[in-house]
């Protein structure tokens, strides 16, 4: 029965053990997923044929239940794109997102926007049906692939890495072919990995085991350092972007590529996700947009996190966020100095209630907080599940949040809007965040000055992640101003923000630079401080501080608990511009909370939202500009799940989107002016 | 008699009713598996019984929601491609047009049609079926030509 002309297979020989090839990749353990009985069936024997272990189930649901019972069950999931129950689409993410294994999409659809959409959720391939057994043969490669990432990443493999980093470059061109003229270098990796992740203990002895399953760092993306990942991407081009290179320009130590290739995924998903959230945001960002919340912008911004925190951080969209984010140097001010937006978080714990940006302090401190979670929750590539758990770590003390998170979650802000200055979303990470955020925060330079601001920024909760978003917010067109700054402001908080102000200042939107400056001040106290200093800069601050406070106030009752607290976030969003804040910090929010937003946290909000949406992100900025400073839309933002990784991208995509230099613009904003 | 099973089986390729992946699917057969197109195909028909009493019912109902039909559509079109049932692919993608142009008229001709090439591919393929296993399980393995 099996012809051997059939070219079946690499070697178009038998499967009958996989003689031709290695026989490694057999016992790979694949889950399919498909509705149709006729084709689990028929995908069942084939893949079978191809010595795997197969196990296959009708419904989406399930394959999710089986995919969290067994977290190490399973090497590589397939799913059909159109089921009843849920769409693949949504469970590419989650397996993405949850269980950080590569998914194959297939459809009998071969047109080219479901194809696209397949690789923007991040999906590893993309088979047309009918499916040949050809195509099954080689799935493993995804599964090598990908492990390898992670072991390149792996700070221990130190050696090893750049043996397989090579060797990764190499798959990745292979994988086009889909022929096993890499499977020599396949085989050796996937040999290892499997190895290790059978836990079988060969003779190997290789050292790519040991360091690739044992010690993951965890990386906290903190809004820094999501700023810097995000401007890396976007130099690179959200196609183009590979871990490898990305870490190269991130140039952060101690960073691997295996965190960025899994926040990579992540991002991308939560661009997708952004796009399709853009209405929502729209709604958020705008009412920042409007008025002075130009920092608030970066709100908005962090709205759009919210679909990011659903999980989607579509990395395209992030990207472009942080490319917009990026374009806005002036915005973010390296020098300025996170930590003060770390005290600042401290001590705003989302308890206080004061989310009204005129305490600056406080609300900025939620924000942090809430930041923390939010980039906890983005995945940094090392535990999804820790983000799920911490998603709203922001409710642990703010010092427990992981800064290094927010700024992440503020890079990929950035891109989304170019308005957001990219100072703002790095900024809110960075306040709280852990010792990443410091190494992270360095890198930043690049993304603005907002980033930089996060590096300084001690672990403590200034996570930026809270002033990202007001970053973001700023992006939508009205507010290009700000919301980066805000970003990076959070975790530079305070001490710079005065100088970061004038920054801001200089960029050319307002609400970016107040957006900046507010997050600064947002971030530690002192932040608050410039804000208030500098009256002009109010109005920024607040629209800053406005959706930090939010977000402070949002995180705090709302105990980021993921989903829920966001929707309870997001309701209380609604009642006001700070509300709308918090929504996001449930996810994003954390960087709203800088507290920059001091002032009108409506219109903040709305950038934020629209940030995240990636190409909503874009979207909402003109919505937002519609809106004037009303926060509703952050509200809707903040339903969608609010995971820390959403909300990170969220964020992230905020900061991207609007341009920095907006937000920071002090200048003429008042607290008592933001208008809402 | 294998000579007949194999001349039937041309026949049903020549003219249009299967396609290569049914050959895929034949190749899948080994002797761990001796009757595994048999199977898929009598899976295949059932599920697409049911779903053709789907769109009977949605579309006798006269409401003719096109999003749903599509849908259906969408869903038989997978099954019938998996299997290389070439004929009533086309109609199912000859239907899925009429549903996006909202020819509610075309749709149920073009329905009629399907119906009648699905049950004709059942009748050519239980009687193939039937008489390959008559003849020995190595027959239906055979590509044809």
């Amino acid at each position: 029965m099996i012809n051997p002309g059939h070219g079946r297979g690499p070697d178009s020989g038998t499967t009958a053990g996989g003689s031709n090839f290695d026989p490694f990749p057999a016992n790979l353990r694949v889950l399919v997923v498909d509705d149709d009985p006729t084709c689990l069936m028929i995908l069942e024997r084939m893949l079978r044929t191809c010595l795997y272990r197969v196990t296959r189930c009708n419904r989406a649901e399930i394959a999710l239940s089986l995919l969290r019972k067994n977290k190490n069950g399973f090497d590589i999931v397939i799913s059909d794109v159109h089921m009843p129950d849920m769409d693949g689409f949504k469970l590419l993410e989650h397996v993405g997102l949850e269980m950080d294994l590569p998914v194959i999409m297939m459809s009998a659809d071969d047109s080219k926007s479901v194809v696209l959409k397949g690789v923007t959720h991040g999906a590893v391939d993309y088979l047309i049906k009918p499916v040949r057994i050809e195509a099954l043969k080689n799935i493993w490669q995804h599964v090598v692939r990908k492990k390898r990432n992670d072991w390149n990443v792996s700070e221990h493999s130190g050696g090893s890495i750049e043996d397989t980093g090579g060797d990764r470059d190499r798959q990745q061109q292979q994988r086009e072919d889909a022929d096993n003229n890499s499977s020599s270098i396949n085989e050796g990796n996937w040999r290892s990995s499997r190895k290790r992740k059978e836990e079988e203990v060969d003779e190997q002895g290789d050292d790519k085991e040991d360091t690739s399953s044992l010690k993951k760092p965890r990386v906290v993306w903190s809004v820094e350092l999501h700023q810097q990942f995000v401007a890396a991407v976007n130099q690179l081009g959200v196609d183009k972007a590979v871990p490898k290179k990305i870490l190269e320009m991130m140039n952060v130590p101690g960073l691997t590529r295996e965190n960025v290739a899994s926040h990579l995924q992540k991002y991308r998903i939560y661009l997708r996700r952004l796009g399709g959230v853009s209405q929502h945001q729209g709604n958020m960002n705008h009412s920042f947009m409007t008025g002075q919340d130009q920092s608030f912008g970066h709100l908005s911004s962090l709205n759009g996190f919210d679909l990011a925190v659903a999980g989607q951080l579509p990395a395209q969209s992030l990207a472009q966020f942080q490319a917009a984010g990026l374009g806005r140097p002036t915005l973010t001010k390296p020098g300025l100095s996170v930590s003060p937006l770390v005290d600042q978080r401290t001590i705003f714990n989302f308890e206080n209630p004061k989310i009204r940006f005129g305490d600056g302090q406080g609300p900025m401190m939620n924000n942090g907080n809430k930041q923390m979670n939010l980039l906890h929750g983005v995945p940094t590539g090392m535990e999804p599940k820790q983000f799920a758990g911490s998603h709203m770590r922001v409710q642990q003390q703010m010092t427990g949040v992981r800064p290094g998170q927010n700024v992440q979650s503020s890079g990929m802000m950035l891109p989304v809007a170019d308005q957001l200055p990219r100072g703002g979303p790095s900024m809110l990470p960075s306040l709280g965040q852990q010792p990443i955020l410091s190494s992270s925060a360095s890198r930043r330079s690049d993304l603005t000055g907002a980033v930089a601001v996060r590096n300084s920024i001690p672990e403590t909760n200034s996570r930026v992640l809270p002033t990202t978003h007001s970053v973001f917010n700023n992006f939508p067109s009205d507010l290009p101003r700000n919301s980066f700054p805000l970003k990076s402001a959070p975790g530079i908080s305070v001490p710079v923000s005065a100088s970061y102000q004038e920054e801001v200042n200089s960029s050319d939107a307002k609400g970016g630079s107040s957006a900046a400056t507010a997050a600064t001040a947002g971030f530690g106290n002192p932040s608050y401080d410039i804000f208030n200093d500098f009256p002009q800069h109010q109005q920024h601050n607040n629209n800053i501080s406005n959706k930090l406070n939010d977000w402070d106030l949002r995180n705090m009752g709302l105990a980021f608990s993921s989903n829920q607290d966001a929707a309870a976030a997001t309701a209380a969003f609604s009642s006001s511009s700070s509300t709308q804040r918090k929504r996001w910090e449930t996810d994003a929010t954390v960087v709203a909370e800088h507290g920059q937003n001091i002032q009108p946290p409506s219109r903040n909000l709305n950038h934020l939202n629209h940030v995240y949406m990636d190409g909503g992100s874009v979207r909402v900025k003109s919505e937002r500009v519609a809106e004037t400073m009303t926060c509703p839309p952050a509200n809707t933002l903040f339903e969608e799940q609010y995971n820390q990784e959403d909300l990170m991208s969220a964020f992230l995509k905020q900061e991207g989107i609007p341009p920095v230099d907006n937000e920071f613009d002090f200048d003429g904003y008042s607290i008592d002016n933001i208008p809402v | 008699m294998q000579r007949e099973v194999a001349l039937i089986k041309q026949s049903l390729f020549d003219q249009g009713y299967l396609d290569e992946q049914f050959m895929e699917l034949e190749e899948l057969q080994d002797d761990a598996n001796p009757n595994f197109v048999e199977e898929v195909s009598a899976l295949y028909f059932k599920d697409s019984a049911r779903l053709i009493n789907n769109i009977d019912q949605a579309l006798e109902r006269g409401t003719f929601d096109f999003n749903r039909l599509d849908s259906y559509m969408h869903q038989f079109k997978g099954s019938s491609t998996s299997i290389g049932a070439s004929k009533v692919k086309a109609e199912c993608t000859t239907f899925r047009e009429y549903c996006r142009a909202g020819n509610a008229e075309g749709c149920l001709r073009t329905f009629q049609q399907l119906k009648k090439e699905h049950s004709t591919l059942r009748k050519k393929l239980e009687h193939y079926f039937q008489l390959a296993r008559q003849a020995g399980p190595k027959e239906t393995a055979r590509r044809p030509k």
